[in-house]
């Protein structure tokens, strides 16, 4: 960022996060409403068998469902800006807590997940866009079709038979906290990762594929070409910086995906992430934690965006000093 | 000495022959121009012999010989991809079309200068950076020294160009290729990036190709000229004589098509004066969103004028100046304030149909205008079905269309990619005909073809001018063919009417300073060595 004033890229981000801010809004009406529009009544349906009417009228009123609309929402929005998402209807245990407990398996999963997915995609979708036409690029498109083809819950049945069942190397299910038992978590991190990530690789290889694929015939690479620069500077200088770019939101497309939760991966490994925490709260009608949780994956795709926009601006000069 | 000698090439991909045999020599500080009609292999042939191309299967045949000074002599063709990289960059530097593609968009204009500089003469961060200062300076970059960090999409196309010749020139090459390197510019630009490589030639004894498809260009450029017709040599001369004296049927055709100032058009069909569309203070702004932000656009700015029934009015200017903005406002394709009138009847905002079918139009590129899945005779008779016009008669009536444009009735049943470009543009006209039009508006409607089929499509705009009495908007960047076809002239410059006056008096006489410029960077029909002596 060495010419041009730094205005445009401050001007850029400013609205990226009004905008940003504006759609925050648009989830908190939505969220508020989700419990208002059940049919019948959420407190009674939460309460199921365990209905008297002493617990109902309890319940009632530590939700604040008795108090008018706009009070209503005033207090969730002032709440929902400070942390607090009201209590589960089902455990009575506070909202942002449950979800709090789940964040560090869903983010470390999805981490690694995209990691995965970037050392296969990246390399493969390159290579394959190099040689269009080719026997490699047809090995590549044919993979990956195969990945993008193949269910997920299959995938992770499979590689839990080779690497748990057949070869024994690593544990079929479960979860360790990174803080705790970084050893653990590796090792049962590495299968649910593999899962996400190679759906993941599978996608994004094909996107990689045809950019690289639109750039190698740009004039640019002919210029780079004609200045008798070596291959392999004219690939990575010229052809995959140029490629990636418009990748990147793919990528974050990818990354917020999985971030808000992957239901079958974590059931059929037992990791306990957002997903299955939205299953069984769905499965148990808690509105108020069904609420809190879509608020909390809203708010991780805005925040993979507003990411992805910054990354934009750093490496495309025609965003940040137009 | 040579610099360059090339003999016998051949290209061919799968069973087609590109190139067929072309040879010739170029000696140090001369230009040999390549000129031909698009498709006939041009850019292939030079490509070929510097071993640049880059087109999968193609197999390239004969030799080529770089002599140079440092290097020595190289085979280009046949040669290693290490040994062309030697070459490429240091010995040979290449000009390409389009300024706005050829540059990287995410790499500081220093970056893509010191490049080629580090690879050939590894020279230090620090020196290459003085030596891309120097050559920005060179290539006429006002303030270089700030524009060495400023990215391709801060220039504009003129400076953009002037990049890519100190990118071409910053190992001193023996050759320069340039290919149409004009052709992409506005004509007041063209005129200085001729000058430009020209002097850096002097200066420095380059010897330079350059392509293109412009024989007035190559006038301005060339000491020798070879003309290429699906990929043989028709002639290689001298540029002077090959003006004067042309000795192949395919060169004189070039010569006679190619656009010259000082024709005139047939007199109006209809004299009585009668205004058909008049346009008042016309004036157009639009919002366009850029990633920080929305931003207007005052593309018209209080533009007025007259077209008199069977007349025509050119419209002309620079790219940016406006022209098309007039066309779409008019048509109802931007919202436009101020006032426009067909025969007194308002054209701007809400308008009934059927006075929307008064005005037809006839867009520039005849490959992106028509729908590639429609038959040409349905793309002439949907104009038709769309206003409910002769049930039952299309065939008929496409049939007199096609005959109107001089085309076989049988193309009806033919899609776009059946056709040439030329047979393109005329069921663009056909279709614009079809609805019986007051006014037909053609924005740049031959500036896609070649030469030749320019000349053949603009006689068939002036006949059918005569015929059906037609009232044209004229609109053209290329003055010469302006000047070919209309009454009345009005020249447009960053939005604004700078000059507007009957064409006979505008081109006797510009008046503003503008027109002047405009007039003044028309390449003269007389080749510049014929006036130089050389």
């Amino acid at each position: 960022m060495r010419s041009g004033s730094p205005r445009a890229l401050f001007v850029f981000l400013g609205r990226r996060l009004l905008y940003s801010a504006v759609v925050l809004f648009g989830v908190l009406v939505v969220t508020f409403a989700i419990v208002q529009l059940v049919p019948g009544d959420p407190i009674r349906l939460a309460l199921g068998t365990r209905f008297n009417q002493d617990a109902y009228d309890a319940l009632r009123a530590a939700s604040g469902l008795d108090r008018p609309l706009h009070e209503q929402f005033v207090s969730y929005v002032t709440g929902a800006l400070t942390g607090d998402l009201g209590v589960s209807f089902r455990s009575g245990q506070p909202v942002t807590l449950l979800l709090l407990e789940r964040l560090p398996a869903t983010i470390s999963l999805a981490l690694v997940g995209v990691l995965i997915a970037l050392l296969i995609s990246v390399p493969a979708g390159i290579w394959a866009g190099l040689r269009e036409g080719r026997l490699a690029d047809g090995i590549v498109r044919v993979t990956s079709q195969f990945g993008v083809s193949i269910p997920d819950f299959w995938m992770g049945l499979l590689l839990i038979t080779l690497f748990a069942g057949v070869l024994g190397w690593l544990p079929s299910s479960g979860y360790a906290p990174l803080a705790e038992d970084p050893a653990g978590w590796a090792r049962r991190v590495i299968l649910p990762a593999l899962t996400v990530g190679l759906v993941a690789a599978a996608i994004l290889t094909r996107y990689i594929r045809a950019a690289v694929l639109e750039v190698a015939h740009a004039g640019f690479v002919r210029t780079a070409r004609s200045k008798g620069l070596a291959p392999s500077v004219v690939t990575g200088r010229h052809i995959v910086r140029n490629a990636l770019v418009p990748v990147l939101t793919i990528v974050g497309i990818q990354l917020a995906t999985i971030l808000s939760g992957v239901i079958v991966v974590e059931v059929v490994f037992a990791w306990p992430g957002l997903g299955r925490l939205v299953y069984d709260a769905v499965a148990a009608r808690d509105y108020a934690l069904i609420q809190g949780a879509v608020l909390l994956i809203a708010v991780m795709f805005l925040v993979v965006n507003l990411v992805v926009d910054v990354l934009y601006a750093v490496v495309d000069p025609r965003i940040r000093l137009s | 000495m040579n610099v360059l000698e090339v003999a016998d090439l051949h290209v061919s991909i799968g069973r087609t022959d590109i190139v067929r045999g072309v040879s010739f020599a170029l000696e140090r500080e001369q230009t040999l121009g390549i000129v031909g009609e698009s498709g006939s292999g041009k850019s292939m042939t030079v490509l070929a012999a510097t071993g640049l191309l880059d087109a999968p299967g193609a197999r390239v045949g004969g030799s080529a010989i770089l002599r140079d000074d440092r290097l020595g002599l190289a085979r280009l063709i046949g040669a290693s991809p290490k040994a062309l990289r030697r070459v490429h960059g240091d010995a040979i530097g290449f000009v390409f079309q389009d300024p706005s593609t050829s540059l990287n968009p995410l790499l500081t204009l220093e970056r893509q200068i010191t490049e080629s500089l580090e690879a050939h003469r590894n020279l230090t961060r620090r020196a290459a950076r003085t030596r891309a200062l120097d050559l920005l300076s060179a290539v006429g970059i006002p303030t270089p020294e700030n524009r060495l960090d400023a990215y391709p999409h801060q220039l504009s196309g003129g400076q953009r160009q002037r990049v890519m010749i100190a990118i071409a020139l910053a190992c001193d090459p023996g050759l320069l290729i340039a290919d149409e390197p004009t052709t992409a510019l506005d004509v007041t630009t063209q005129a200085q990036i001729i000058d430009l490589v020209r002097d850096l030639q002097e200066q420095r004894g380059t010897a330079v190709v350059w392509i293109s498809h412009d024989l007035g260009v190559i006038g301005q450029v060339a000491d020798d000229v070879i003309v290429l017709q699906q990929g043989q040599v028709v002639e290689h001369r001298p540029i002077v004589e090959l003006v004067d004296a042309p000795a192949h049927p395919y060169t004189q055709v070039l010569l006679a098509a190619r656009p010259r100032l000082g024709g005139s058009p047939p007199p109006p069909v209809d004299d009585s004066g009668a205004v058909l569309l008049d346009v008042a203070n016309l004036d157009v702004r639009f919002p366009v969103s850029t990633p920080t932000g929305r931003a207007q656009i005052h593309a018209v700015r209080d533009v007025s004028f007259q077209v008199r029934r069977g007349t025509t009015l050119g419209l002309v200017g620079e790219s940016g100046s406006g022209k098309s903005t007039i066309a779409n406002a008019l048509t109802g394709l931007v919202r436009a304030n101020g006032s426009a009138t067909l025969e007194g009847q308002p054209l701007l905002g809400k308008v009934p149909r059927d006075r929307r079918r008064r005005l037809a139009m006839v867009f520039q590129d005849p490959f992106s205008s028509l729908d590639p899945r429609i038959r040409a005779g349905d793309a002439v008779a949907e104009p038709l079905r769309v206003h409910r016009l002769r049930p039952g008669r299309h065939r008929e009536r496409v049939a007199a269309l096609f005959d109107l444009v001089r085309l076989p009735t049988a193309f009806a049943s033919r899609f776009p990619h059946e056709l040439s470009g030329g047979q393109r543009q005329r069921v663009s006209i056909a279709r614009a005909l079809a609805l019986e039009p007051d006014l037909l508006i053609l924005d740049e409607a031959t500036a896609s073809l070649d030469a030749s089929i320019q000349a053949q499509v603009l006689g068939l705009l002036r006949d059918l001018q005569q015929e059906l009495a037609l009232t044209y908007l004229f609109i053209a960047h290329d003055l010469a063919i302006v000047q070919d076809m209309s009454h009345d002239v009005l020249v447009m410059q960053e939005g604004v009417a700078v000059e507007y006056r009957p064409a006979g008096e505008l081109f006797a006489d510009p008046r503003e300073e503008y027109t002047q410029r405009l007039l003044a960077a028309v390449p003269p029909e007389r080749p510049r060595a014929a006036r130089s002596g050389r």
